[in-house]
């Protein structure tokens, strides 16, 4: 298909000692173009194993096989070479710790200079002109330019990690549950900004989440994963209001809505057991 | 609805050192001229966001730290400036669910001995009773006596969490204070705890303070509701009066931001 930015065929996930152990069960997935696509599940189902793979930044005890076709080139053949070309530049990624993803002894103005540098060759007024533009985009006064991350605030910092990872317009931006250690009213904030890089950037997103609301606000397709598998995936209204798989069901029906109305109905794995066969 | 505790203007300052050699000191408010009354038998969430208090506030309520200014009143009883037996009677009766059941029991225990100790300190049974009702609370919480024998990392979070809960139930408290108890857990680990924790109070009787950032789980278990900022009480109210109808805008703020609403799109 021709408006895919990516295509995961078949990907397995195993460690380099037991291949008959899949963490990720020959999972195929595609992401359209300039859309946001959640990864949804509990964890240890593998979506972030899945995340990681795309990045071809999995651990080396782990092993995958399978296809991972960003614009037509398969990542999994390239040399790590060309991988590190890419990594950043094609495809960048914001971790859930904004805390531990910084270095604590460099300023953000370097560590977003560095991400810059490391692709691009620009003059010293350039590449300060570009962090000036970063910070101004993700919302950070660019007074703080020479502030170390201890200064920020979590919010903030993730502000930064954002402003690293769009540094050289990647055309894809990997999200591994950014919001899940901020607070309400930042991780609403931190979805709107993400939400207007992508529109104005035309960027795709592979967003890893846990959390159904944020599904609800952010996502245009969704996957479910189950132990490893994609157990169903759709548009996001689909998935929300006609969930078709046992475990898509029982999932939503534990998360509690904004409006507190429904009841937490608690995952009964016995009878989604029998349910799935 | 009878008064369980009633909290009057609690103030708490920290001190901050920051810059060169900490020669500058910033004052923090982390409670500033709080009050509050816990009627019997409800739950009582307090919402904020963090570094608001609200786990300052939970604290000082059992006296794990010291406050500034206030008077707390729980059954009649001004908890600031009782001692000894009778502090410890009182503590035996407002107990606490922590939010990391990674870090709030201790590795080299096994769960018999975890959920011993609190009877011990307070002297209740002989062994052979003691082990009867441990048994039968172990069982409540949903786990199997096998389970006395092991040590906490052979749990799942759930799972300590449940035995977390245990323990604080052990002593038959009238209070319990709950801090952010699902906050560290998977979704559908967390609808089990909110279930059990709800389906305990029913048999109980207990009275909640429940901790949390999560609007949408205020919504699920609280009758009413105080919302905490920069250690200062912005607003209270039952649940649902404070959903339909927030009159500051703090409030307001922090409702438009839970996430999952699908008209707010754009």
């Amino acid at each position: 298909m021709k408006n895919n930015i990516l295509e995961i065929n078949n990907l397995k996930i195993f460690p380099n000692n037991n291949s008959r152990l899949k963490l990720v069960k020959n999972i195929s997935l595609s992401l359209k173009k300039g859309k946001t696509t959640c990864i949804v599940g509990e964890s240890g189902s593998g979506k972030s194993l899945t995340a990681l793979s795309v990045m071809q930044l999995l651990s080396s005890q782990l092993n995958m096989s399978g296809s991972i076709v960003f614009e037509g080139v398969n990542l999994a053949n390239l040399t790590k070479e060309e991988v590190r070309k890419r990594r950043g530049k094609d495809i960048a990624m914001i971790f859930q710790e904004p805390m531990t993803s910084l270095n604590p002894v460099l300023t953000i103005g370097y560590q977003i200079e560095e991400a810059i540098r490391v692709h691009e060759n620009l003059t010293k007024t350039d590449l300060n002109k570009r962090v000036e533009e970063l910070l101004y985009i993700v919302g950070i006064l660019s007074e703080r330019i020479n502030s170390y991350p201890d200064e920020l605030s979590g919010g903030q910092r993730q502000r930064v990690m954002i402003a690293i990872a769009i540094s050289c317009s990647p055309k894809l931006l990997i999200a591994d549950e950014p919001t899940t250690a901020l607070d309400v009213t930042v991780q609403a904030q931190i979805l709107n900004l993400l939400n207007d890089l992508k529109l104005k950037f035309d960027m795709t997103m592979l967003f890893i989440t846990h959390d159904f609301g944020v599904v609800e606000d952010i996502a245009d397709d969704v996957a479910v994963m189950y132990q490893g598998e994609i157990v169903e995936q759709g548009t996001v209204l689909n998935i929300l209001k006609k969930p078709k798989h046992p475990y898509t069901k029982a999932l939503l029906d534990c998360v509690p809505d904004s409006h507190g109305e429904k009841d937490l109905k608690p995952i009964d794995y016995a009878a989604l057991k029998r349910a799935m066969g | 609805m009878e008064i369980l505790l009633e909290a009057k203007s609690l103030s708490k300052a920290y001190v901050k050192t920051t810059g060169f050699f900490s020669r500058t000191r910033i004052t923090i408010k982390a409670l500033d001229n709080i009050s509050v009354n816990i009627r019997k038998g409800i739950t009582l969430a307090v919402v904020g966001e963090s570094g608001s208090g609200k786990s300052t506030l939970a604290k000082s309520l059992i006296r794990l730290i010291e406050l500034d200014k206030g008077s707390i009143t729980f059954k009649g009883r001004n908890i600031r400036t009782i001692h000894g037996d009778d502090l410890k009677k009182t503590r035996k009766n407002i107990q606490m669910i922590f939010q990391d059941p990674y870090a709030s029991l201790n590795p080299r225990m096994k769960i018999i001995k975890i959920m011993q100790e609190p009877l011990k300190i307070h002297g209740i049974g002989n062994s052979a009773t003691q082990y009867s009702k441990i048994l039968s609370m172990i069982r409540r919480v949903g786990l199997v006596e096998d389970d006395l024998s092991k040590y906490p990392h052979q749990f799942s979070g759930g799972q300590r969490q449940r035995i977390g809960i245990a323990r604080a139930l052990i002593l038959e408290p009238e209070l319990v204070i709950c801090d952010e108890p699902v906050s560290a857990l998977d979704v559908s680990v967390q609808a089990q705890i909110i279930q059990l924790l709800k389906s305990l109070q029913k048999e109980f009787g207990l009275t909640y303070l429940f901790i949390t950032h999560d609007l949408r789980i205020v919504r699920h278990i609280a009758n009413e509701v105080i919302v905490m900022k920069d250690g200062k009480l912005i607003e209270q109210g039952k649940t649902d009066i404070i959903f339909r109808n927030p009159k500051t805008k703090y409030t307001k703020e922090l409702l438009s931001s839970i996430p999952g609403n699908l008209s707010k799109r754009k």
